[in-house]
């Protein structure tokens, strides 16, 4: 686990009393049997306890959380349903976890305006079950979806397997409530377009608790397609599929999922869901098409002749619902799947350009045998999103520091090939050092102003997202790339 | 133009504390706050950087004119979803900065909605890339999508790149003699609908509807809706996103942006309402529109009026307190000096 950069001088008797003045004593955990849940969050390999824990159930009590920490320089980390797979809501050893659990009320759903006010414990799923009687739904459906809350995607910038054609929860959120550390509170964004002033709401979404708490969320309600259907398309060679994919978009075609995966994933995952994929197959692609019953038709058709020019060896169109479900089962279950032929797996969250694809995974398959680690593969083929579930036994010695240093290649590998170290799953502490690849000096600089901005401080999830300079020295000293040194400014040490 | 004759233009205004005025093509001068400061023109710096018509991007340098990448994209069947206006010239750099999408917006998203990355000089001549060319990237803060509608106040913004997206296969115009309270119900009553329903303009009684996507569907959705089929359409529709329509004429143009189903205001200078309900422009000198639009949950752009006009009333929306302390803040953190467009999104910084 990447070490922590700065300490805190937290007085946990005093903290504890401070809190016990502003919160009643349901909402308020310093005891450490009672703070053991809250150790990690999805990314189960790093975990700290922290000093206590704050389940505030009125805006109130979150401002007077903030400032005490603000007033005792205690850190403070905001989590939803610790779903998140970066450690983002990891506690701090010195510091406070503001769990935001208790804030999940659905306050309004104005389903002629399209829109739904909502608490940030709310879950995702719960939001679109609420709009389902007026032919609704929120867009964003991270695979958590039925746990994680709207308060950790917006934190997180949440994605999922529609993202290409209904956008990120960037694009879905219409206004938020923000406290600081500072217990101030701001409006961003509204229910009107284009609010005036910077467009913070694209700031603050994705910023990893780093700027702000959230206590509401609006979000965009959008109409319910009528119909979907999914083709699923086998390939002998991922070459052949990721070329498909570049055929399906070049052919004017805006799928709403498109999704791959490889011959290690679809045979993990087969005994499991039995979906009846094609398990000789390299790879296999999903692609769904929504819409009208005309549309998709149309949609489908077109789809299923680009497949097969692409060179697909099998193309199977869902005939129903169920069958529709079934196909999406494996993928949907890709990492239980895998979860249950390994004691375990860590998932990697890599954007690459689509046409990139064949060659990282083939420099994933040279990093099996380096590492000697099995990888399977599943894709949000549409948008360039890359899932590499490498599995690992945590109880062999040796194994998880293979693991990490096998994700942090992979990760690396995706900014050489021109994209992102993350796509959906965000930095927090798990991809603190490969944030040292993708930016340089003066963009990471300008990252801390910004925090300075909204948090001068520095108490609002300290550690996470944006390295310190000083880290990217260190772990600079061992990825020169192309010999430049990165960071010659700095002191090694 | 190299990029290197903009940082060092940009070097030397910060050393001498030398406000400039960023400038493209000049379309859109008459938006936002005053104009101050030195001309830095931009124009030169232009040209296609990248184009990937299967990766979905354009990579462009700011002085390229918006003609010049959509002719690119029209090539592969592509497009700026957003339909930003081009005022004859505009630059691809100049409508990240301002903002201003056109009349798909309701249904594709706004420009911060395609942007993907940003190369920006800062206001001390640093060149700082964020952002990039995949669709998702959530590593560091997204600053590529707050520099749109920036006003240039942040950077200059040397490089973006944009998402793009495909042509629909069909497009059709349908026209209803309505009224405005019946428009504002109609349309908020489609959007919860899965229709095609790409763009609306109500004006002088009648809704212009546009529907885009599978010939099927627009087909369908024509059955469904009813009205009459315009034989001008597309005529229509550039006129609108290019505002020579003559509903935006006039001196002074107020441009009011509401929650879609807001009522009507009851406004003697309505002019016209797009994107669903949600924008309303309302032509001359109505001091009360501020309130009247912050009252129901929006807020109004004095999108043209006289430049002393515009300095006395503020273009935008003033910000609560905590905003605009927040705003400056921001603005020193990218601008230490405040040289970049001085007062052209607020005349505080």
């Amino acid at each position: 686990m990447p070490t922590a950069e700065k300490t805190f001088q937290t007085d946990r008797s005093r903290l504890a009393a401070r809190l016990g003045l502003i919160l009643p004593a349901h909402c308020l955990l310093v005891d450490d049997e009672d703070l053991r849940p809250y150790e990690c969050d999805g990314l189960t390999a790093y975990r700290e306890l922290p000093m206590a824990v704050c389940l505030p159930e009125n805006e109130g009590q979150v401002i007077d959380v903030l400032r005490t920490c603000h007033q005792l320089g205690v850190p403070v980390v905001a989590r939803g349903a610790g779903t998140g797979l970066s450690g983002g809501a990891m506690p701090h050893a010195q510091g406070v976890v503001l769990s935001l659990a208790r804030f999940n009320k659905i306050l309004r759903l104005d389903h002629e305006a399209r829109l739904a006010v909502v608490q940030p414990g709310v879950r995702n799923l719960a939001v679109s079950e609420a709009a389902a009687p007026f032919g609704l739904y929120y867009a964003p459906d991270p695979s958590s979806q039925i746990a994680c809350t709207l308060g950790g995607n917006v934190a997180e910038n949440s994605g999922g397997v529609h993202c290409l054609k209904y956008g990120l929860t960037v694009h879905n959120v219409l206004r938020i409530r923000v406290v600081s550390i500072e217990g101030e509170i701001f409006e961003i964004g509204s229910e009107a377009p284009d609010a005036p002033g910077y467009d913070l709401l694209a700031l603050l979404i994705g910023s990893e608790g780093m700027l702000g708490v959230v206590t509401e969320v609006t979000v965009k309600l959008v109409p319910k397609p009528e119909l979907a259907q999914v083709v699923m398309a086998s390939f002998d060679e991922v070459g052949k599929a990721g070329d498909a994919v570049a055929a399906i978009i070049a052919a004017g075609i805006i799928p709403a999922g498109l999704e791959m995966m490889d011959k290690a994933a679809t045979a993990a995952v087969e005994p499991y869901v039995k979906a009846g994929y094609d398990l000789n197959a390299e790879a296999i692609l999903l692609c769904e098409s929504d819409g009208t019953p005309e549309e998709v038709a149309e949609e489908i058709a077109r789809v299923t002749e680009v497949l097969t020019a692409a060179g697909a060896r099998e193309i199977r169109v869902s005939h129903s619902e169920a069958e529709r479900l079934r196909f999406w089962a494996g993928r949907k279950a890709a990492f239980p799947a895998v979860g249950r032929i390994t004691p375990d797996y860590y998932c990697m969250d890599g954007t690459i350009p689509r046409r990139r694809l064949a060659e990282m995974l083939s420099a994933i398959a040279a990093m099996e045998k380096k590492y000697e680690l099995r990888c399977a593969n599943v894709f949000h083929a549409g948008d360039g999103n890359l899932h590499p579930l490498i599995m690992y036994d945590a109880a062999k010695p040796g194994e998880w520091a293979r693991a990490e240093a096998f994700g942090a290649e992979i990760l690396e590998l995706s900014v050489a090939l021109g994209g992102s170290i993350t796509g959906e799953h965000g930095v927090g502490i798990e991809k603190i050092n490969q944030m040292c690849v993708q930016y340089r000096t003066p963009e990471l600089e300008a990252f801390h102003r910004i925090k300075a901005a909204f948090d001068e401080s520095g108490l609002l999830n300290p550690g996470k997202a944006v390295p310190s300079l000083h880290r990217c020295a260190e772990y600079g000293r061992m990825h020169v790339h192309q010999g430049d040194l990165k960071f010659p400014e700095l002191e090694r040490f | 133009m190299q990029l290197d004759d903009l940082v060092s233009a940009v070097r030397a205004a910060n050393e001498s504390h030398t406000a400039l005025r960023i400038r493209g093509a000049g379309s859109k001068d008459f938006y936002g706050g005053m104009l101050a400061g030195d001309v830095l023109d931009v124009a030169g710096y232009r040209g296609i950087v990248a184009y990937e018509p299967t990766e979905l991007y354009v990579t462009a340098k700011c002085g390229t004119p918006l003609v010049d990448i959509e002719a690119a994209l029209a090539e592969k069947g592509q497009m700026l979803a957003f339909e930003p206006p081009h005022f004859s010239c505009a630059t691809i750099g100049g409508c990240v900065a301002a903002g201003l999408s056109g009349p798909r917006r309701q249904q594709a998203g706004a420009v911060r909605d395609f942007v993907l990355g940003v190369k920006l000089l800062d206001g001390t001549g640093q060149i700082l890339d964020f952002g990039g060319q995949v669709m998702k990237n959530v590593a560091g803060y997204d600053v590529s999508r707050l520099l749109a509608g920036s006003m240039g106040t942040l950077g200059v913004l040397a490089e973006v790149t944009l998402k793009v997206l495909p042509k629909p296969v069909a497009e059709k115009t349908l026209v209803f003699e309505m009224s405005e309270v019946d428009a504002i119900a109609r349309l908020n009553q489609w959007g919860g609908q899965p229709l095609p329903i790409s763009a609306s303009f109500w004006h002088a009684g009648q809704l212009w509807l546009r529907l885009s996507g599978a010939r099927a569907a627009v087909e369908a959705a024509t059955g469904k809706l009813g009205g009459s089929a315009a034989v001008d359409g597309e005529k229509h529709w550039f006129s609108v996103r290019e505002q020579t329509h003559p509903a935006f004429a006039g001196n002074i143009l107020w441009r009011l942006a509401l929650p879609s189903k807001t009522s009507p205001l009851g406004l003697d200078g309505l002019r016209a309402i797009e994107w669903g309900g949600a924008l309303r422009w309302v032509a001359g000198e109505s001091e009360a529109l501020r309130e009247i639009a912050a009252k129901a949950g929006g807020h109004a752009v004095l999108y043209r009026a006289p430049e002393s006009m515009r300095c006395r009333e503020g273009a935008f929306a003033p910000l609560s307190p905590a905003l605009l302390a927040l705003h400056r803040r921001l603005k020193k953190t990218f601008d230490p000096k405040g040289i970049l467009n001085p007062g052209r999104l607020y005349a505080e910084f």
